[in-house]
C-alpha cells in the first residue's frame, strides 16, 4: 500500500532553491498529519553535498540519484530518475514545486505512474487518509478543489505560498544511493544552456516583483523598474503590451500567457490591470499600484495605490528606498 | 513531413467565470470560445515550417462537436485537416485527456505532435508531456524556436532563469511557449478554403478520470485597498508603509 510523503528537490548551482526548501517544508507537514515519513528525491551530477540542506529543511529519508547525465534537468532523463526513485519508496503524494521544472517534470512522472497531478496548488489539505488539493483554474478566476481517484497523488505546488519549515530539523537523515541505468538518460541532446547571471532574482520565486507597463512610454524607460528593483533587491516583470511591443524579453511577461506570480509584494507601474495581466499577480500578498490614471482597474485590487506620473514617481521612490536602506 | 497539432477550445480569456449550481462546474451557458492561445502559437509554427519543409498538418481536438467551428478556423490559418474524438466532458481531467489523446495517436505517423504548454482553461499545464511520455517520444518543452533538418529538430526552449538549445531525433513532441511564432489571421482565400478540407468526428471510449472534482469557488475578494496619496508628494507615505507595514526595508 502507498504510504508517505515524497519531495522532488530543485537545487541550482550547488544549493537548494528556496520553492525546494517550501516544497520539503510542507511534505514534512503533510507526513507529520498523516503519522509518517518525508522522503526528498534529489537527481543530478555530484549532488551529494546538498543532503545536510535538505534534512534541515524537512526531509528524513534522501534518495539521491547521481549520473554525469542528470547534471541538467531533463523532463524525460530527470523525469526516469524520479520514478525510479519513487517506485523504492511507494509514496502516497508526490510534491514537486510548481516551477518551470517542476511543471516539467511532474507531468512525466505522473503519467509513468498513471496517476493525477494537481498543477499549481495553494493548498493542501489531509483529513485522515483524505487528500484534497486546492488549485486556480481559469487563470485565477476560479479555485477548484480536487481529490484523487487512487493513490498516488502528485501535486506541484506555487512557490512563495507554502512556508519553510520554522526550524531547521536537527539529527541525521538516511541517505541511500540509487543507480542510473545510462539506458534512462535524455533523449534531448542539449547543445547549450545560456543561464542569466546568478545573482539575479528569479520571478516565479523572487518575494517582491517590480513590473512596468505601457505607461513606461518608451523602452528606454524601463531602466527606472530596473534601478527600482535593484534598490528592493526585487525581481523583474512585465505587461504584455511591451513584451509584444519588442521592449523586454517574453520571460519577463506576467500573466495568463505568462508567468505566474505570487510575491509578498509586487509593485506595478504603468500598468492598466487587464484582466489576463491579474490571472498572473493576483495571488500577491500585497499589491502596490503606480498608474497616473486613477480610474485604472489595477486600483480596484491593489491594497496601496499612488496616482502619478510613473516617470516621476519612480525615481524619487528609489533615491528614497536606497536612503532608508542605508539609515 | 506530417504534422500534428492539438488544438483545445476554451472559454475567451475574457470570459467572466461563472460557478455552476452544482457548485463544482463552471456555468457555460453564455461563453464565448476561442482556441486556447498557446494552441494557435503551436498551430501558426507548424504552419511555418509546411511552407519551408512541405507536408500536411493535422488538427486533433478531445471535445464537443461544436468545436467544428473553431477548427474551421485553425484549417483556414493554414492546416490540412481536422479530427475531432467525441467528448462531451468540458471539464475532463489532464490525465484522462491525455491517454484518449495517446490511444488516437499511436494509430498515426508523424514527425512532430504539437500541443501548448498549457491549456487557458484547466490551466494544467500536464497533457503533452503526458502524451509524450505515453508514445515513449521525446519531448521539447516550452520550445521558443523550432528548425528541421533531415531527420533532426533542433529547438530554442525556455528555462528557469536562461535559455537552452536542444536537439532529438523525428518524431518529436513540441509544447509551445510564447515566441515560438506569431499567430496569424486567416486570410480570405484560407477562410474559403478551408471549408472543404476534411474535418472528422471520430468517437473514443472515455478513459477513468485521476482527479475528482469536489467543488469549485471563488477566490477570496481582496481587502479593499487605499490611496496613499497623489505624484512626488505621496513617496514618503509609500516608503513608510514599505518599512512599517510590510517591512520589506
Ligand atoms: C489571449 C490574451 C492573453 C493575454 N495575456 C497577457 C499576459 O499574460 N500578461 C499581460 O500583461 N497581458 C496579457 N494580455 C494583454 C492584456 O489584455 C493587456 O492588453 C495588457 O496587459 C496591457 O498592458 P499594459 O497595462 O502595460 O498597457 P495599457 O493597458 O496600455 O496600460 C497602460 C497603463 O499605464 C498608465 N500610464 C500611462 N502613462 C503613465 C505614466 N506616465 N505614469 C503612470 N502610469 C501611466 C495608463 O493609465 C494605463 O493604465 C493578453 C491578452 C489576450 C487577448
Ligand atoms: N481536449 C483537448 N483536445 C486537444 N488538445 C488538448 C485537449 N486538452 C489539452 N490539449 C492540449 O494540451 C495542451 C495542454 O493542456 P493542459 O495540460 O490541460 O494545460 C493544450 O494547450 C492543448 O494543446
Amino acid at each position: 500500500m502507498a504510504q508517505g510523503v515524497l519531495a522532488y528537490v530543485e537545487h541550482r548551482s550547488g544549493e537548494l532553491k528556496k520553492a525546494a526548501r517550501e516544497t520539503l517544508g510542507e511534505g514534512k507537514r503533510c507526513a507529520t498529519t498523516l503519522g509518517t515519513s518525508l522522503t526528498a528525491v534529489i537527481a543530478g551530477n555530484n549532488v551529494e553535498g546538498l543532503t545536510a540542506a535538505i534534512h534541515e529543511a524537512g526531509a528524513d529519508r534522501i534518495l539521491v540519484v547521481s549520473h554525469p547525465s542528470l547534471e541538467e534537468a531533463t523532463t524525460d532523463g530527470t523525469g526516469r530518475a524520479v520514478v525510479a526513485a519513487i517506485k523504492e519508496a511507494d509514496p502516497a503524494l508526490i510534491l514537486f514545486a510548481a516551477t518551470a521544472e517542476g511543471k516539467d517534470i511532474a507531468p512525466y512522472v505522473a503519467s509513468a505512474l498513471d496517476a493525477g497531478l494537481a498543477t499549481d496548488c495553494v493548498g493542501l489539505t489531509i483529513d485522515g487518509d483524505s487528500f484534497t488539493a486546492k488549485r486556480p483554474v481559469f487563470a485565477g478566476k476560479s479555485l477548484i478543489n480536487v481529490k484523487p481517484v487512487d493513490l498516488p497523488l502528485v501535486a506541484s505546488l506555487r512557490p512563495n505560498v507554502f512556508p519553510v519549515l520554522s526550524e531547521p530539523q536537527t539529527g541525521s537523515p538516511e541517505v541511500v544511493n540509487l543507480p542510473f541505468d545510462d539506458s534512462h538518460a535524455s533523449r534531448l541532446r542539449i547543445k547549450e544552456t545560456k543561464a542569466v547571471a546568478a545573482d539575479k532574482v528569479e520571478l516565479t520565486e523572487a518575494s517582491i516583483v517590480v513590473s512596468g507597463g505601457r505607461g513606461l512610454q518608451a523602452p528606454e524607460n524601463f531602466g527606472l523598474i530596473e534601478g527600482l528593483a535593484d534598490a528592493l533587491g526585487a525581481a523583474v516583470g512585465a505587461s504584455r503590451a511591451i513584451v509584444d511591443a519588442g521592449w523586454r524579453p517574453h520571460e519577463e511577461q506576467v500573466g495568463q500567457t505568462g508567468k505566474t506570480v505570487s510575491p509578498q509584494v509586487y509593485i506595478a507601474c504603468g500598468i492598466s490591470g487587464a484582466i489576463q495581466h491579474l490571472a498572473g499577480m493576483s495571488t500577491s500578498q500585497t499589491i502596490i499600484a503606480i498608474n497616473k490614471d486613477q480610474e485604472a482597474p489595477i486600483f480596484g485590487i491593489a491594497t496601496y495605490g499612488l496616482v502619478g506620473d510613473a516617470l516621476e514617481v519612480i525615481p524619487a521612490l528609489t533615491a528614497a528606498v536606497k536612503a532608508a536602506k542605508e539609515g | 513531413m506530417h504534422q500534428v497539432v492539438c488544438i483545445k477550445r476554451v472559454p475567451d480569456t475574457e470570459t467572466k467565470v461563472k460557478i455552476g449550481s452544482d457548485g463544482k462546474s463552471i456555468d457555460l451557458s453564455s461563453v464565448k470560445y476561442d482556441i486556447s492561445p498557446y494552441d494557435e502559437i503551436a498551430l501558426a509554427a507548424a504552419v511555418e515550417l509546411k511552407e519551408k519543409h512541405g507536408g500536411e498538418i493535422t488538427l486533433l481536438t478531445l471535445g464537443p462537436g461544436e468545436a467544428q467551428k473553431e477548427l474551421r478556423k485553425c484549417l483556414a490559418m493554414g492546416a490540412d485537416r481536422a479530427v475531432i474524438l467525441k467528448d462531451d466532458n468540458p471539464f475532463r481531467d489532464p490525465a484522462s485527456t491525455s491517454t484518449m489523446l495517446a490511444s488516437y495517436l499511436s494509430t498515426v505517423t508523424f514527425d512532430l505532435l504539437y500541443f501548448g504548454n498549457k491549456a487557458v482553461d484547466s490551466d494544467g499545464s500536464q497533457v503533452g508531456i503526458r502524451v509524450a511520455q505515453k508514445l515513449d517520444l521525446p519531448v521539447i518543452s516550452l520550445a521558443t524556436r523550432i528548425e528541421v533538418n533531415d531527420k533532426e529538430v533542433t529547438a530554442h526552449r525556455e528555462i528557469e532563469g536562461g535559455e537552452q538549445v536542444v536537439a532529438a531525433d523525428l518524431p518529436c513532441v513540441i509544447t509551445a511557449q510564447k515566441g515560438l511564432s506569431e499567430p496569424r489571421h486567416a486570410s480570405l482565400k484560407g477562410i474559403m478554403a478551408a471549408k472543404k478540407k476534411p474535418l472528422e468526428e471520430i468517437d473514443i471510449e472515455a478513459t477513468g478520470e485521476k482527479l475528482e472534482i469536489v467543488s469549485m469557488e471563488t477566490p477570496p475578494a481582496r481587502t479593499e485597498g487605499r490611496i496613499v496619496g497623489e505624484g512626488v508628494e505621496a513617496v514618503p507615505e509609500l516608503v513608510r508603509v514599505l518599512k512599517e507595514e510590510l517591512k520589506i526595508l
